[in-house]
């Protein structure tokens, strides 16, 4: 029985949680990677992207709880991802347009593009706190657990219960969907296989006829899904603050270069490998231990390796010890 | 002469800006403008040595900002001595650690050859290392953060003049970036921006939430100057009498004598506050203008030929025999040495230290943003864009709030939008300052003052 209240200590505290925000760190990671390995270059506006695409989503939510829409138990929000995403979308292809086109067809280095890149996000961060400002925004409804910790020790007889939260299970959910339309797009349709092929060298891909425009296009389109889905996950779980996802983007960064950047599939794993670390590292193992073990020798300190403080920080050594390492990701991602 | 005709135009315009700051809002605003210009200006200087000189691009350079300010605080502040009784031997203890740690690795490193035994044993040193800090640390920092918590449960410094505090952030950012180069310099450019970008955040986050060190979020205030104090000022007759001096025309005007000594107590008091911020200002031109002849020295000189080979072309700079990692590194830790100098300098000038305060948008993206601006590889350039740059940072602000009110004003008082736009006025810089960047990217990629190649 001990035993049984341990594990779901460790289930409810970390487990969960990690599986959560694992998936919002994943959509991110693969959007930084797409654009990597198609557009080339390391966009630092990804976290304001990510807010500008929820920026919408939550307008909207708003302006449909006024009209008194809802989806009853789901959140309103879900029906209001696919508007937030084409507009998302229209906004990426603008901003392609009039900035990141030019140095493109110019073949600039890498690092102008980041630059330029830097230049979008403050734009992207002016225009979204002009529009909706910097404070804290809830938009979240409908029921708020699936199962609560009360429900379940009554269920089970257990001293320690599992709380799941709705907007969990529907991050999980949500992600695990969407990621595998996108892994079936890219590995299966003929569409995939061409931007595979220009991701992998471009020359060859134009000589075989593959339209570059068309490409740049659908990244841009699959981008601006990944980044407002992520986005309004993250915003469902926790809350709306511009200025929190721009600091997301840097786990998210993380997360990408971890599992190889510019392998989709090394991104998606690398978003759990990050969130799995971050949570394990600075969790307090101190109930977990006390279940296990007999009373008497029951810990005095907390048993966390690090505070909660550090927990970027948990993630950003990880990166640095990859980078260290193996400087092409676990899943071998475009060579240094 | 007819070269430098542009950037002395340059530099006329941004003083008359600043001119007409003072003339329509206030002289003390001006220069308060006026003296983070020149801290940016220090900042883009320590930026543009690594990027313009070198090609190596470094978003960490909030870390090395915080870590000047952080020597700030480790020198002028008095030590306090209880702290020190209660837990010091700790920390000490810790100190040797770490140092015994280092060397036990890097003596295992150099010894065996490479192998799977010779990773683990290195691992679980560290991580049993890591354990050994932890239970000496514990006790000590407890002991330390409960001496007096409102008002110091830190070590405190060496009690120090502030001035040390510069050379002294210098060397420690230059010492990290040391350490951070060794590891990361091997990196592709792209790769090193988010390598550096994330080491600056630990380094921040370290600052912010090791109390024992410099009280972390819950901030240092009432740090030393190198300026006397306005209240000082104020009492004092020397500066009194200058300021009736300065003022005698206007204090004539005005017969009754309890209106005259209302309005020269005004005058003082404003009249100190500028004083100050010129003493401030004094301090921070000399250094500019030092780093300016240096770096303008260095940049001419056979070492500056041989880093803008490196940069240009890195394979025919090795090719002839320069060791591109050494030179690599070095450049690195100059630059970052003098961001750290610009660090340290910016929280004397405020006179407090506030670890939550360090953004990387703040402290890293408009310091890039300013040498892009400015023009890379031209120390004049530079300089410049720190100028430009923390102007419109500043200056945008009202003059959005202006220029709303102008559009709006047909509008009534009430109207949402315009509301709404009011409200927001202070992020338009955060436009400005990102437009301006794309523009100059687009239209002027090698800055408003280009870098300029002198042929010997």
């Amino acid at each position: 029985m001990d035993f049984l209240n341990a594990i779901i200590v460790l289930f409810n505290f970390t487990v969960i949680p990690a599986l959560a925000y694992g998936s919002q760190l994943a959509l991110g990671a693969i959007f930084v990677t797409l654009i990597y390995a198609v557009l080339r270059f390391a966009n630092f506006a990804t976290g304001d992207m990510m807010s500008f695409g929820t920026m919408f989503a939550v307008i909207l939510t708003y302006y449909f709880q006024s009209l008194g829409f809802g989806l009853g138990v789901l959140p309103t929000a879900l029906l209001t991802i696919p508007f937030a995403v084409l507009m998302m979308i229209l906004y990426m292809l603008i901003i392609d347009k009039f900035v990141f086109s030019y140095y493109r067809i110019k073949k600039s280095p890498p690092v102008q593009f980041a630059m330029v890149s830097v230049g979008v996000m403050f734009v992207t961060q002016a225009l979204i706190r002009i529009i909706i400002g910097p404070s804290d925004r809830r938009f979240l409804d409908g029921e708020k657990f699936i199962i609560k910790a009360t429900e379940f020790k009554e269920m089970t007889g257990l001293a320690e219960g599992i709380t799941l939260k709705s907007t969990q299970a529907i991050t999980i959910i949500v992600t695990l969907i969407v990621v595998s339309i996108m892994f079936w797009f890219l590995n299966r349709t003929k569409t995939g296989t061409s931007m595979r092929a220009y991701s992998d060298n471009e020359d060859l891909a134009l000589l075989s006829g593959i339209d570059p425009k068309r490409v740049v296009l659908i990244t841009w389109v699959i981008a601006g899904i990944l980044a407002t889905i992520g986005g309004v996950l993250y915003g469902l779980d926790k809350s709306y603050r511009p200025f929190v996802y721009f600091n997301n983007m840097l786990p998210i960064f993380a997360a990408a270069i971890v599992g190889g950047i510019g392998n989709p599939f090394g991104a998606f794993l690398g978003g759990y490998v990050i969130a799995f670390a971050e949570i394990f590292v600075t969790y307090a193992y101190k109930r977990f231990i006390s279940y296990l073990l007999p009373e008497h020798l029951e810990p005095d300190s907390l048993l966390q390796l690090l505070s909660t403080d550090y927990k970027f920080a948990v993630s950003f050594s990880i990166l640095v010890i990859v980078l260290l390492i193996r400087p092409s990701g676990i899943f071998k991602g475009k060579v240094i | 002469m007819r070269n430098y005709k542009n950037v002395i135009a340059a530099y006329s315009i941004m003083i008359f800006l600043i001119i007409l700051v003072g003339i329509f809002q206030s002289w003390s605003i001006a220069l308060t403008i006026l003296n983070y210009c020149l801290i940016s200006a220090v900042m883009t200087i320590g930026a543009n040595i690594q990027w313009g000189y070198a090609g190596l691009i470094n978003f960490g350079i909030m870390g090395y900002t915080a870590l000047g300010g952080l020597a700030v605080v480790l020198v002028s502040v008095e030590p306090v001595k209880k702290a020190w009784q209660v837990g010091g031997l700790n920390i000490l203890a810790c100190i040797w650690i770490i140092v015994a740690i280092i060397f036990i690795v890097k003596f295992i490193l150099n010894r065996f050859d490479k192998s799977k035994l010779r990773n683990y044993s290195v691992a679980s040193l560290i991580l049993g290392g890591i354990i050994l800090l932890r239970v000496t640390a514990a006790p000590g920092i407890e002991a330390i953060e409960s001496v007096d918590p409102a008002r110091t449960g830190f070590l405190g410094g060496m009690g120090l003049p502030v001035l040390f505090s510069w050379i002294f952030g210098a060397l420690l950012a230059g010492s990290l970036a040391f350490v951070i180069g060794k590891i990361a310099l091997g990196l592709r450019a792209d790769y090193l921006a988010i390598a550096t970008l994330l080491i600056a955040e630990i380094i921040v986050s370290i600052i912010k939430h090791e109390e024992w060190l410099a009280r972390g979020v819950k901030n240092v205030i009432g740090l030393k100057r190198p300026a006397p104090y306005e209240i000082n000022l104020q009492t004092s007759d020397w500066f009194i009498n200058l300021v009736t001096k300065f003022n005698s025309s206007k204090l004539n005007l005005i017969n009754s004598i309890s209106d005259k000594q209302e309005a020269l107590n005004q005058m003082v008091i404003d009249a100190s506050s500028v004083y100050v911020k010129l003493c401030f200002t004094g301090l921070f031109l000399t250094v500019v203008i030092i780093l300016l002849i240096v770096t303008q020295k260095a940049l001419y000189s056979p070492w500056g030929r041989k880093m803008r080979a490196i940069r240009d072309n890195e394979e025919a700079a090795s090719a002839m025999g320069k060791n591109i990692v050494k030179e690599h590194l070095l450049i690195f830790i100059l630059g970052s040495a003098i961001v750290g100098l610009a660090g340290a300098m910016m929280v004397t000038n405020d006179g407090l230290f506030t670890p939550g305060s360090y953004r990387p948008m703040r402290y890293t993206f408009v310091i890039w943003v300013m040498v892009i601006v400015g023009g890379t590889g031209n120390n004049f350039g530079a300089i410049l864009g720190g100028f430009v740059v923390w102007f419109l940072w500043v200056e945008a602000a009202p003059i959005a709030l202006f220029l709303i009110n102008l559009f709006t004003s047909h509008l009534p008082e009430t109207n949402a939008v315009r509301v709404h736009l009011i409200e927001s006025a202070p992020y338009f810089r955060f436009l400005v300052i990102g437009i301006g960047l794309l523009l100059i990217m687009r239209y002027r990629p090698q800055g408003i003052i280009p870098e300029k190649i002198i042929k010997q």
